[in-house]
């Protein structure tokens, strides 16, 4: 290196004035890092705003549906997908037990999420993935389910099962 | 602690490293001047930061991108943030890097030995510049669409390489998907490490020869920290505020989705390209070629050869006097040519792509909701270029405000005479008389008695393609059998909606041959040219249902 690292000795800062100058550096480098990494945050990991995707989707006709018998039906619904508004063909297990009583399970195992289906024989809904079994009102009967299956929002009008969006779980 | 930095000295010596950096010795008569240089790789950490940032939710193809960037304005909790520092930024990085060019320049930093380091920044400079080029494509909005036309246009005409340039950038049947991909690559993957190790560089050449001393400074060299670390970090701070107040309070704009067949739309560049902009202006014809890339040209080739044009040794600031000469007449010249380009370009209508509510796809537009003789209005309108005087938008014009019309002037009675005579029905007035046919007429007052100030910037943005279609639905009278928006006729069926029960091949046969497309019609069939099927078809298939 040419004329930089001479020895001779530099002027010296009084240790007052040296300690402002590095104070205020770290201050004002910490609040700019601040203003930029809590937004980033934010931005990042706050979930989107939600969007009037249709949330209501008519299904069957109740009189379709046989009573106390698990029934898969599909059915499109738009989503929201980022920044598309997407129509995806999606399913639901539905249970007529009466025509005031229609339950919409979610088709997804509640323990890692595989699809599981209904069996006429044993008289319950059976997970392929890890044996998971549940009763026909989706209780927990065996196998490493966490909880009941899920169910979607339904709402009955004019004779026909409108399905609408995810209820939280319990 | 001690041990941890102990540790970490023995394996890599990164404190040896930074300790070395920081107390480098720099001249005693160092100060506030050189702080600029610190500010620009300063910015460009923060552009850097928020454009990956941004590139976490952008989709990278033309049309959805403008998707993604309306959806990271208006639905991610500080996305309208990012995005605008990172806008604003870039703006701010352009007059940062331009400040410290100058400070260098007039203080003749550039000289032996450090010519390289001035060239290197020359080149940072384009770079920048180019940065800024390449990310104003990408939202895909008309300004954005538009002004990379004329980028593409310009870079097309330059001679011996034009055509060649234009293929690479995938302009040869004009702005394209091609384009597009060609720019987000060399915005976000090409040019960011060629920077890193540009800006590496040209820090390790200052380095090297040392910050420039004052001519005759022979005092004893100071430690750059803390003290010009310091006044750095001041200078610093104080461009943060400022960027973060603009990114707060002003949105970065995002029009309509670009529409390539609107031939209203006025194409304008960014801002510090519009001396160049008007340049061009001057020069006609064959001649453009020479304003456009020769002019330029020669300005950069000079730019980088200033080190060997002024060889003489380092002066004192206050005998700079050429220098001083040069950098305000560029700076007049410069500002001259910008200020020339904001008055004498025509503006375009306010286009306010966040305007309309988050749900881009399925929401209404107010022009969506004009009838066929309105939006046949909008054609005339257009057409006749009323906005000359009427410019609408809240704007001072030479005519009045069409939203704010007084109560009695609001009917067609009064408004069809002041077209065909206006000074007779407004004395004085300097409006030349609309030369139309009468139905026209009423279809440009059916027009302007829509208008309000919440509409209106929606009803002038209504695409080309609409109003094309709409002029077409009016020359053949469709009207007299079917309705749009409650006007017509009830021989046929209703036609709002239609887009929702037929698509655009259902509908061109039904033009064809009606009687075999629609059982027991009395519709007649239509023979119309392919760019009159084309407007017809796009504007029925976007017709929203009936409210």
């Amino acid at each position: 290196m040419e004329e930089t690292h001479s020895h001779e000795p530099a002027v010296e800062l009084s240790p007052t004035r040296r300690n402002f100058y590095i104070l205020f550096i770290n201050g004002a480098m910490g609040l700019i890092g601040i203003a930029l990494a809590i937004p980033a945050a934010i931005y990042l990991l706050f979930p989107p705003k939600a969007r009037k995707a249709s949330q209501w989707v008519k299904t069957a006709d109740l009189s379709s549906l046989p009573a106390g018998k698990p029934t898969e039906i599909a059915f499109q619904r738009t989503r929201a997908d980022g920044w598309q508004l997407i129509t995806e063909k999606t399913t639901a297990w539905v249970v007529k037990q009466s025509n005031n009583d229609v339950v919409a399970f979610m088709p997804n195992c509640t323990h890692l999420g595989c699809a599981y289906h209904w069996d006429d024989a044993s008289h319950t809904f059976i997970c392929p993935c890890h044996t998971s079994y549940f009763s026909i009102d989706g209780k927990v009967l065996g196998g490493p389910a966490p909880r009941p299956l899920d169910r979607y929002a339904v709402k009955i009008d004019s004779g026909v099962l409108e399905i609408g969006p995810p209820e939280a779980h319990a | 602690m001690r041990k941890i930095i102990d540790w970490i000295e023995h394996r890599t010596g990164l404190e040896t490293a930074v300790r070395n950096f920081l107390y480098e010795d720099i001249p005693a008569s160092s100060g506030w001047h050189q702080i600029i240089g610190s500010a620009a790789v300063f910015f460009f950490i923060i552009q850097v930061f928020t454009g990956g940032l941004l590139a976490f939710n952008f989709a990278p193809t033309p049309g959805d991108s403008y998707n993604s960037v309306r959806y990271i304005m208006t639905e991610l909790t500080g996305g309208r943030l990012i995005r605008g520092l990172h806008h604003w930024g870039a703006s701010m990085m352009l007059i940062i890097v331009v400040l410290h060019m100058l400070q260098v320049f007039l203080y003749g930093a550039y000289k032996k030995p450090r010519e390289a380091t001035w060239m290197i920044g020359c080149v940072l400079l384009l770079i920048t510049l180019v940065f800024g080029l390449t990310g104003y494509l990408l939202p895909w909005d008309n300004r954005a669409y538009w002004g990379t036309v004329v980028t593409a246009n310009i870079t097309g005409s330059a001679p011996v390489l034009g055509p060649y340039l234009t293929r690479l950038l995938g302009s040869e049947m004009g702005v394209s998907r091609v384009t597009f991909s060609r720019f987000y690559a060399l915005h976000t993957i090409l040019l960011p490490p060629l920077v890193i190790i540009l800006i590496g560089i040209h820090i390790y050449l200052v380095r090297k020869h040392g910050v420039a001393p004052a001519v005759g400074d022979t005092a004893p060299r100071r430690k750059f920290f803390p003290e010009q670390v310091f006044k750095d970090t001041v200078g610093v701070a104080f461009a943060f505020i400022i960027l973060f107040t603009l990114a707060v309070v002003a949105d970065a704009p995002l029009g309509r989705l670009a529409d390539p067949t609107d031939t209203a739309f006025t194409p304008r560049p960014e801002w510090y390209f519009l001396f160049l902009f008007q340049t061009i202006k001057f020069f006609k014809g064959p001649l453009e070629v020479v304003g456009a890339v020769v002019l330029p040209g020669v300005a950069v080739l000079t730019l980088f050869l200033v080190p060997f044009i002024d060889r003489g040794p380092m002066v004192r600031l206050g005998k700079r006097t050429f220098a001083f000469g040069i950098a305000i007449l560029g700076i007049l010249a410069w500002s001259s040519l910008t200020t020339a380009a904001v008055l004498t370009t025509p503006p375009n209508p306010e286009e306010n792509g966040l305007a309309a509510t988050s749900e881009s796809e399925t929401s209404i537009q107010a022009w969506q909701h004009l009838s066929p003789p309105e939006l046949q209005g909008l054609a005339l309108f257009r057409k006749e270029n009323c906005k000359a005087c009427h410019p609408g938008g809240g704007k001072q014009g030479i005519g009045p405000d069409l939203t704010k019309l007084p109560a009695d002037h609001r009917n067609a009675a009064w408004l069809v005479p002041h077209f065909q005579n206006p000074s007779k029905v407004v004395p004085g007035s300097s409006m030349p008389p609309v030369q139309l046919k009468d139905a026209e007429l009423n279809a440009l007052s059916a027009f302007v008695l829509k208008l309000t100030p919440d509409n209106e910037g929606s009803i002038m943005s209504a695409p080309d393609y609409v109003v094309q279609g709409a002029l077409v639905y009016q020359d053949n009278h469709c009207n007299s059998c079917h309705q749009v928006a409650g006007v017509g006729q009830k021989l046929g069926p209703a036609l709002d909606g239609v887009g929702e029960r037929h698509d655009r091949a259902w509908l061109e046969q039904h033009f064809r041959d009606p009687q075999g497309t629609s059982k027991g019609t009395i519709m007649p069939p239509y023979k119309f040219s392919a760019e009159d099927m084309d407007a017809l078809c796009k504007y029925l298939l976007q017709l929203p249902k009936a409210s």
